[in-house]
């Protein structure tokens, strides 16, 4: 089972334009920032939305093409939203089976069916409860229960996490992963939490301002992130410049000192983690030093995120201890300081 | 943006309410007399009820043919302006019809009509030498004037409007949402009107359809213009309320009372949505 699109689509102005594949039991992770235009692709995948141009096939069979389209409710797809949107006026079984039932799908095998994948979700006897009395990552559950028990060959997921509070965030994750690891079908999840795409996909596809800027495997797009967004989103200071030997001359001004021979247009990176401060220049030692104005600070667990101003943009993250023995206040000039072996540098 | 700490919150609708318990003059006393306008003559009504004779004015024969009439009227007017009413409602809100503005224009026109203008139009339209009626009457003899047909439709012309707003008001606030998830289920639009989006806005339906009955209830202008006024087929409660008060004043009382009755059940009805609780559920 394949999933291919290749979608155009203009939405106020905001030109989204995106193409990729999806295999047979592989989660796609359409990752980006809000309004980047992955709710309108993932919309059109559903048949909610009519593409300008493109095509969307499964399997062959084709479901949107130059005059040619497939309404929502005769594709074989099942969807969950945000919000879990569960029928308020059904019960949770009758929601589960609510696909079942316009599939004209008999009202014993539908019960059944109902009973099995509460069972599954870890709702049961839950099967009689109303919408209402279900907290919202049991809701999250009936929602994906509802859109696996048709077995569609599609399964698409529309930031299925971010109503969720973080610790039922977690159960639930680990939940879907699961239930994903079992679909056979192909599955896309919408996503602007880099932790649910690197947790549940295969593959991730990067959208900013409607196009993609980046795919690749989880593990690639974390470690080689190919712009700012991403970049921060996995928590590294990503600077563009041009390789020269074991430095990079950055396009915003500076040097970076690498361990790696490079040339041509590069992208350095910088974990916040690798990242040093001091109040006086640290002498000796061969590594980077910059000067730098401390412009905001955040407190992150037991560290501190520094953000940093001057030629070098960067972030630090500074342990709480040490961010108050240094005296460090927003404004503060200090030095930041980085091993070349630390700096991650990779091709543009 | 940081939300305000709870304090200050607390402070701040403790200011409120502060201000509110002054009420300045000019806007305390023309509230005053308004409620006065309003509630006094349905005291007055009370006042002047012939408590001693209600029981034997209600089993006066007229009386009981005329409410019979009028709840049998009011609710087959309630029952068509819903069959016709709600598909309509639907269209204005849901669909992409072109001339939309201008066909909820129309649609509303009966809400601001004088009712007698209603009954006259009708008239012209279904009378039997009307547009469509000399056509009924010709090709199947069927005349619609002064008949309790006529009455239904007088009372559906005008109740309608109430029915379709409320029910367009209901679909709007609707989470259009629920019908992309039916849709994503495999259901149609129809499937999902009947499924999901009716059970939706069920009780905006309800309301409606209250608001529809009491309307249609109480129709006095397009009822008499176009149905007339004759006991036992066409001579609603409001018909004869105003015949009685030329006649028997005491008669026309206590049918008032038993309108104002039904009224204030109706608003009973309708309580959750239009007093103190309104609102915070569909």
């Amino acid at each position: 089972m394949t999933l291919q699109a290749r979608i155009q689509v203009q939405r106020g102005t905001l030109a989204v334009s995106a193409a990729f594949d999806v295999g047979g039991g592989e989660v796609l992770a359409l990752l980006g920032p809000n309004g980047a235009g992955k709710s309108t692709l993932v919309r059109v995948l559903a048949g909610l939305l009519r593409p300008d141009e493109g095509r969307v096939a499964v399997d062959g069979a084709v479901w949107d093409a130059p005059g040619w389209h497939v309404p929502a409710h005769e594709r074989s797809l099942g969807m969950v939203f945000q919000d879990a949107l569960l029928f308020p006026h059904l019960s949770i079984a009758d929601n589960v089976s609510f696909g079942l039932r316009t599939r004209g799908v008999g009202r014993q095998a539908r019960h059944a069916t109902a009973a099995e994948w509460l069972a599954r979700v870890g709702l049961e006897g839950l099967g009689h409860a109303r919408p209402a009395e279900l907290s919202g990552g049991q809701a999250q559950r009936a929602a994906l229960a509802r859109a696996l028990a048709v077995e569609p060959a599609v399964l698409l997921l529309d930031e299925p996490l971010s109503a969720l509070d973080a610790r039922t965030r977690l159960t639930v994750r680990a939940e879907l992963r699961r239930h994903l690891g079992d679909f056979p079908g192909s599955t896309v999840l919408v996503t602007h939490d880099p932790v649910d795409a690197m947790a549940l996909a295969d593959r991730v596809v990067v959208v900013e301002d409607g196009r993609i800027v980046q795919a690749g495997t989880p593990d690639e797009v974390n470690r080689r992130p190919r712009t700012d967004y991403v970049a921060r989103l996995v928590g590294l200071s990503l600077l563009a410049g041009t390789g020269e030997g074991r430095a990079v001359r950055l396009d915003g001004g500076g040097v970076v000192a690498v361990a790696e021979e490079t040339s041509g247009p590069v992208f350095a990176a910088v974990r916040p983690e690798s990242v040093a401060l001091y109040l006086a220049r640290p002498e000796g030692s061969p590594r980077n030093v910059w000067p730098a104005r401390l412009t905001g600070a955040t407190p992150h667990g037991a560290t501190v995120r520094c953000e940093l101003a001057g030629e070098v943009p960067l972030v630090a993250d500074v342990t709480a201890t040490a961010f108050a023995e240094l005296g460090l206040v927003p404004g503060a000039e200090v030095w930041a300081t980085v091993k070349a072996a630390e700096v991650a540098v990779y091709a543009r | 943006m940081t939300a305000p700490p709870p304090d200050s919150r607390r402070a701040r609708a403790g200011g409120r309410r502060r201000t509110g318990a002054g009420v300045p003059a000019p806007l305390l006393v023309p509230a005053v007399l308004g409620v006065a306008f309003l509630v006094l003559p349905l005291l007055g009504l009370l006042v002047r009820t012939p408590w001693s004779s209600v029981g034997e004015q209600l089993a006066a024969p007229g009386v009981g043919q005329a409410l019979r009439l009028s709840l049998l009227c009011a609710t087959l007017a309630t029952l068509l302006s819903l069959f016709l009413g709600v598909p309509l409602a639907w269209v204005l809100a849901r669909s992409s019809v072109r001339w939309r503005g201008v066909l909820r224009a129309l649609v509303t026109v009966p809400l601001v009509l004088p009712p007698v203008v209603g009954g006259v139009a009708l008239f012209l339209v279904l009378g039997r030498k009307g547009l469509i009626g000399s056509w009924l009457d010709e090709a199947f003899g069927i005349t619609i004037p002064f008949t309790t047909t006529a009455v239904v439709i007088a009372e559906t012309f005008v109740a309608m409007p109430f029915l379709v707003i409320s029910v367009e008001g209901a679909l709007r606030a609707a989470d259009t949402r629920f019908e992309d998830v039916a849709a994503t289920l495999g259901a149609g639009r129809w499937t999902t009107f009947r499924r999901v989006t009716l059970p939706l806005v069920a009780p905006g339906v309800g309301a409606g359809a209250v608001l529809c009955w009491a309307r249609a209830l109480g129709e006095f202008g397009a009822t008499i213009t176009f149905a007339g006024n004759y006991p036992g087929t066409t001579q609603t409660m409001p018909l004869a309320v105003y015949l009685a008060l030329q006649n028997e004043p005491e008669a026309a009382i206590v049918l008032s009372l038993v309108l104002l009755a039904v009224s204030l059940a109706t608003l009973l009805l309708l309580r959750d949505r239009w007093l103190g609780r309104s609102g915070t559920t569909l």
